[in-house]
């Protein structure tokens, strides 16, 4: 309704300023301008994937499609592969939404559903500050704070625990159990992620409509069955969406993770154990690389665009689907 | 055995009273999304606390007015970097305060409806979550790689890079809440659009277009990743040309927390306490000036 009489005021607008003079100039200009900044944005995404590919181009020329499938890392025989960098950005990922999303969505549903009203508001403002603190603060947090204590509490005990078995031995087994790994790292981005997934849940519960809740509690449900036949059916295509979007933001953090995930190039099955990620690679090394090491590092944030951006696409897609229905 | 079923059975049959499954189920349900939020709100207080407690050892007055000491050496403070950071969110904010508002509005005013607007929209959208690492590597291929040098510049860029989405979304969301009626009363007195947008609608969303720079001004002031290969860092005092590496916070302090010298650690940490805290302010005031619904 007010898009419609909108388009009519713009077009009235229009035809009334159809006279000479000075405004009818400054009207051009400034019309140009807004379209030039939104232009602007366009290109900086186009310049974003051309600069990565036109860097990370000889590394693909060199190493082809075996540049993915390729676990070396060797500065001093020019030999690089992503397999690792690839590997430990996804296990990391997955695993903080392993640990985020049952946090957030459990958020979510005390702010919409439990929480007394008085508390409603300071606890968002608690979750949403989550979400300013900067990443590199998470970081320290994670190496200086949290570490230890995993180290000391979890990876300790639950190595010694399953030392020599079959799978678990090789899934938890920490040989260095210094409390950094990709466990750590997944911990940490999982609290990273946490404060968007459950801000986007919490609006996305708030809009269904209060009278199929009410009925829902009318005819004698607890609230756990209301959240899981009345609001999780209402709002699961949104609820997904807002998953891939701390999916990725998880894929392409980078600050936090330098300082937790331990940097190592190394294939380890255990989650214990240090590795890299393509972001914590990146900014470990890129400063100091030259030649072909810093294509391949331009390689890999090549592939870390195309992995994100697929994310990234999806998940709007699925929140805006339902916007707009 | 027999007693608890016998109590489970009466349970059951008694109106008014859930079987045992469900009110396990709920109390769970209660008990986990209150455990969430608690582990949530614990995790703040947490970093909080460890920022208070090492950054207050390192707050100095001499922080504020003496560069970073050499590597191993006593005394020196993080003055330089706080300026450089000043200037590097500076320019950043500058450059991308007119980008963000003014391709907002387009969004807002002249792209209702226009395929090209959706799609700015939509990649806009993506950018905002963009991994802030590769906006980086473009600019570093863009200035530092054809320039031979990091630089201030190239850093004020970058972060520009990251705060224009911000803007972009803020703006347009908060022009869109402007009423139809009055644009259409400003056209009516015989203003041209231009005229209708800067001095109607942009002055009745400016409380929201504030926000939205405040948090972009939030965002930006923390990002790290980007100026690792851009304005790098810098030892020694800020000098008036930005060519060469520019001292700043975020870069300052993931050096110095991971040296080894005690010194530097402790200037990380008043560093990290003194970002921190400037950030969440930010943030607060950017909610108290308006409700949004558009930091992400």
């Amino acid at each position: 309704m007010t898009a419609l009489t909108d388009t009519i005021a713009l077009g009235r607008t229009r035809e009334a300023t159809a006279r000479k003079g000075p405004s009818r100039n400054l009207d051009t200009l400034f019309r140009a301008s807004a379209y030039g900044a939104a232009l602007l944005v366009l290109l900086v995404l186009a310049g974003i994937l051309g600069s990565i590919l036109y860097g990370g181009w000889p590394a693909f020329r060199e190493f082809g499609f075996g540049f993915l499938t390729s676990s070396a890392w060797n500065v001093g025989t020019e030999q690089y592969g992503a397999l690792v960098a690839v590997m430990g950005t996804v296990a990391s990922a997955f695993l903080a939404l392993l640990i985020g999303v049952p946090v957030s969505l459990g958020i979510a549903v005390f702010l919409t559903q439990l929480c007394p009203g008085w508390a409603r508001k300071p606890v968002a403002m608690t979750i949403e500050l989550l979400a300013a603190v900067p990443s590199i603060i998470y970081g320290m947090w994670g190496l200086f704070v949290f570490a230890p204590l995993f180290a000391r509490f979890v990876q300790i005990p639950v190595s010694n625990l399953v030392e020599g078995m079959p799978i678990v031995g090789t899934l938890f087994y920490a040989r260095v159990p210094s409390g950094v790994g990709v466990l750590t790292a997944g911990i940490i981005l999982a609290i990273m992620i946490v404060p968007f997934i459950a801000s986007i849940a919490r609006d996305m519960l708030d809009q269904i409509p209060t009278v199929l809740r009410e009925s829902a509690y009318g005819i004698g449900c607890t609230t756990w069955e209301v959240v899981r036949h009345v609001l999780v059916p209402q709002a699961a295509v949104s609820i997904i969406g807002a998953i891939m979007l701390g999916l990725g933001r998880a894929l392409g953090e980078t600050m936090a993770v330098t300082f937790v995930v331990g940097n190592a190039n190394r294939l380890s099955a255990s989650i214990f154990d240090p590795s890299s990620t393509i972001a914590s690679r990146i900014a470990n090394e890129f400063n100091e690389a030259d030649g072909l090491q810093l294509n391949a590092l331009m390689a890999l944030g090549c592939i870390l665009f195309v992995i994100t951006f697929v994310v990234l696409i999806i998940a709007r897609l699925l929140t805006r689907r339902v916007q707009a229905a | 055995m027999d007693a608890s079923n016998t109590i489970a059975a009466t349970a059951q049959r008694r109106p008014g009273r859930l079987r045992r499954g469900r009110r396990v189920a709920d109390r769970i349900l209660r008990v986990g999304c209150t455990g969430a939020t608690l582990v949530g709100a614990l995790v703040l207080g947490s970093i909080l606390l460890m920022l208070i407690i090492q950054g207050v050892r390192g707050f100095t007055p001499t922080m504020f007015t003496s560069p970073t000491p050499g590597p191993g050496s006593e005394g020196g403070g993080i003055a330089n970097a706080i300026l450089g950071s000043l200037v590097l969110t500076g320019i950043g904010i500058v450059v991308a305060t007119p980008v963000g508002v003014m391709a907002g509005t387009f969004l807002a005013e002249y792209g209702r409806g226009s395929k090209l607007a959706a799609l700015i929209r939509f990649l806009n959208d993506i950018l905002l979550s963009a991994p802030s690492i590769l906006i980086g590597l473009f600019v570093y291929t863009l200035m530092v790689r054809p320039m031979g040098t990091y630089s201030g510049w190239a850093g004020g860029v970058a972060l520009a890079i990251i705060a224009v989405p911000v803007i972009v979304r803020t703006t347009e969301d908060m022009l869109r809440l402007v009423p139809g009626t009055l644009r259409e009363a400003g056209a009516a007195l015989g203003a041209p659009p231009s005229k209708v947008i800067m001095s109607v609608t942009w002055r009745a969303a400016s409380a929201g277009i504030v926000t939205g720079i405040i948090l972009a001004l939030a965002r930006i002031a923390g990002e790290t990743a980007p100026l690792l290969f851009t304005a790098l860092n810098n030892n020694s005092w800020f000098s008036a040309d930005l060519m060469g590496g520019v001292a700043n916070l975020p870069v300052m302090i993931y050096q110095f927390a991971l040296s080894p010298y005690p010194n530097w650690q402790g200037l990380a940490w008043a560093g990290a306490l003194l970002i921190t805290a400037t950030i969440l302010a930010l943030s607060i005031i950017a909610r108290l000036v308006i409700k949004p619904q558009i930091s992400r």
